[in-house]
């Protein structure tokens, strides 16, 4: 299909819409308005469920009905709203239940701002609520990749049975670019949710939806199968781009928005004879490990750029497992860091220009 | 032997399971009431039970249909998530004073106030019984608890929360009513309160909460019989029992 151009948090509410989304819960917060407002319309006429609920808490814990009965799920926040929906979030993860968080990033703590950030990195890594569980993590850098990606978590949620977050930033939800809705998406071998408490029990036994496991040994048992499924994430289903690497003397390592303006650094430094690097994580968990197994010799040293204060900066190093010197430039507050900022700090960091 | 009779048995509307709750405590019959009522109206094999945190956590394993655990406090809020993708399907909660009058009074009076097409199954006994006998909102004056030593102060604790009452002043709510199961009479009652409220949800009239006057022996230092004595002297005079709202009086 042809290209449409469309504001991001509208087409990744279609991307939903596309994906087969049954229901949406939701509560207002900027700036990911648009996508809940695009929903209220459109989820009507498919004949599915809009339902803008009385806060965050509560939505939550309406997709957490409503996935715990079958369905596809969705709900989409900002930063302080996706802190209010981590209990929902972990007892979904503790009751194995799928469902697709979008969370469009603002800067913070507390209330913030309302500009694009990436300081939720620590929130949707690890785990944000209670106890011993992660969220399958995606961070699209376009918005293309961001409809892409949202049609795929669907029945990624599905095939794990665990809650996926779509991360992306306040810019990816409000800028505008041409996206094709109908790409072809990877295939997952979903089952039938035999499993859904939905009152339909004709012909099974009946169903329950559960985290509480009172009996130690019980709760132990379901913490390691809980494990094994985030061990699989780790092993197979990790998800990252290398930019440019082939003989690269330095390597930006980025994700999402940042990464698009590290593409642009690096054609600036081309121009200056400089042959740098973007290690991209696509998934920030699993984090991408294997791609930093890959990167060629002639690297010698990485730069972390977030728009944080360094919250991916330490799973880089664990990533890195002391091989090359790290240094990181970060912008927060809702301030985007600009290519020259990245170009000058690659400069200070190589030594200034090359001239051969 | 083969001229036996049945003239009582279980409910088929419950498990086999063991019930964990404490001797005396009312919560069994109203259970039973609930599994009885599902039942008899042929809705069983149709029906999603949403339990809720406190002593009726464990419910999941004792009625016999569909069930889903809910965060404390949450369970309208996962009823109204199941209950719009699944609307043939009937959804109840069963929550107790501490879940639904304090940490859950949010999502219990927008379920109302959306008009959600569920059940509520509201059971006070004016204390937080599964954390060992806290103080709740619908704790009475005067009343010792483990966090009001010297009895429930109105000048720094208020004045106990009178749920039905409240839910019955939200435009959006159906039905609401407060019963008793403290004699055979009043069992009798809270079982017709009950009958009518899932009539009213399989018609799709709307949103209904039965509150059910309780009582908690072991955290109110009683017997089971002087509990009931209790629930009778002290909470119904507090909490008339009745009607509160029913928008389809008159309707054939």
């Amino acid at each position: 299909m042809s290209k449409v151009l469309m504001k991001g948090n509208e087409a990744m509410a279609l991307a939903a819409i596309k994906a087969g989304c049954e229901a949406f819960y939701g509560y207002p917060i900027t700036p990911q308005n648009e996508l809940p407002e695009y929903l209220s319309k459109h989820m009507a006429l498919n004949g599915r469920v809009f339902v803008q609920a009385e806060s965050e808490v509560a939505a939550i814990n309406m997709v957490y009905g409503a996935a715990g009965a079958g369905a596809r799920v969705l709900t989409s926040s900002s930063s302080p709203g996706i802190a209010l929906k981590q209990e929902g979030i972990s007892y979904m993860a503790g009751s194995e239940l799928p469902a697709v968080i979008i969370n469009v990033m603002r800067g913070g703590p507390g209330l913030g701002g309302i500009q694009p950030s990436q300081s939720d990195y620590k929130q949707i890594t690890r785990g944000g609520g209670n106890g011993d569980y992660y969220l399958y993590a995606l961070a699209p850098e376009t918005l293309q990749e961001a409809v892409d990606l949202i049609k795929e978590a669907f029945d990624i949620a599905d095939y794990f049975r665990n809650p996926v977050m779509i991360a992306v930033d306040g810019l990816i939800g409000q800028m505008m670019e041409p996206v094709d809705l109908d790409n072809k998406i990877p295939a997952w071998d979903l089952k039938p949710k035999i499993w859904a408490a939905d009152g339909n029990r004709e012909n099974r036994e009946r169903n329950i939806i559960n985290s509480l496991y009172l009996d130690p040994a019980d709760l132990e048992k379901h913490n390691f199968h809980l494990k094994a499924k985030y061990d699989e994430m780790r092993k197979n289903h990790q998800r990252y781009e290398l930019v440019n690497m082939e003989n690269a003397e330095i390597a930006i390592v980025a994700y999402g928005s940042v990464s698009r303006i590290a593409r642009s650094a690096i054609e600036i430094l081309a121009e200056k004879g400089i042959k740098c690097g973007i290690v991209r994580p696509i998934t920030l968990f699993p984090y991408p490990i294997n791609a930093f197994r890959e990167i060629p010799a002639s690297v010698k040293n990485l730069l972390v750029v977030e728009m944080s204060t360094g919250q991916m900066l330490e799973d880089v190093k664990i990533a890195n497992e002391c091989r090359l010197p790290i240094d990181f430039f970060g912008r927060v507050g809702g301030i985007i860091p600009e290519a020259s900022e990245i170009v000058e700090k690659v400069l200070e960091i190589i030594g200034g220009e090359k001239h051969e | 032997m083969n001229n036996v009779k049945i003239v009582y048995e279980k409910s088929k509307g419950l498990t086999d399971k063991h019930l964990t709750y404490c001797p005396g405590c009312t919560h069994g019959i109203i259970h039973k009431l609930v599994a009885e009522t599902l039942v008899e109206l042929d809705l069983l094999d149709h029906t999603v039970g949403v339990s809720s945190v406190g002593c009726s956590v464990l419910n999941y394993d004792f009625f016999n249909c569909d069930m889903q655990q809910a965060a404390h406090g949450r369970a309208p809020a996962v009823a109204t998530g199941i209950k719009r993708v699944k609307p043939n399907s009937i959804v109840f909660t069963y929550q107790g004073d501490g879940d639904l009058a304090s940490i859950g009074i949010a999502e219990a009076i927008h379920a109302a106030h959306r008009g959600e097409n569920i059940t509520i199954v509201f059971v006070n006994n004016a204390i937080y019984g599964m954390t060992g006998g806290q103080m709740a909102p619908t704790t009475l004056v005067g009343q010792k608890t483990t966090t009001s030593p010297n009895g429930r102060d109105p000048k720094t604790q208020g004045l106990p929360l009178k749920i039905a009452e409240m839910m019955a002043t939200i435009p959006g709510a159906t039905y609401v009513e407060r019963v008793s199961v403290h004699n055979p009479a009043h069992v009798r009652k809270a079982k017709k309160a009950l009958m009518k409220a899932f009539t009213i949800q399989k018609e799709n009239k709307g949103f209904t909460l039965i509150e059910f006057i309780s009582t908690c022996p072991v955290n109110w230092g009683m017997t089971p019989k002087d509990a009931v004595d209790w629930a009778v002297d002290n909470m119904i005079p507090y909490y008339p029992l009745g009607v509160y709202k029913d928008t389809t009086e008159g309707e054939k």
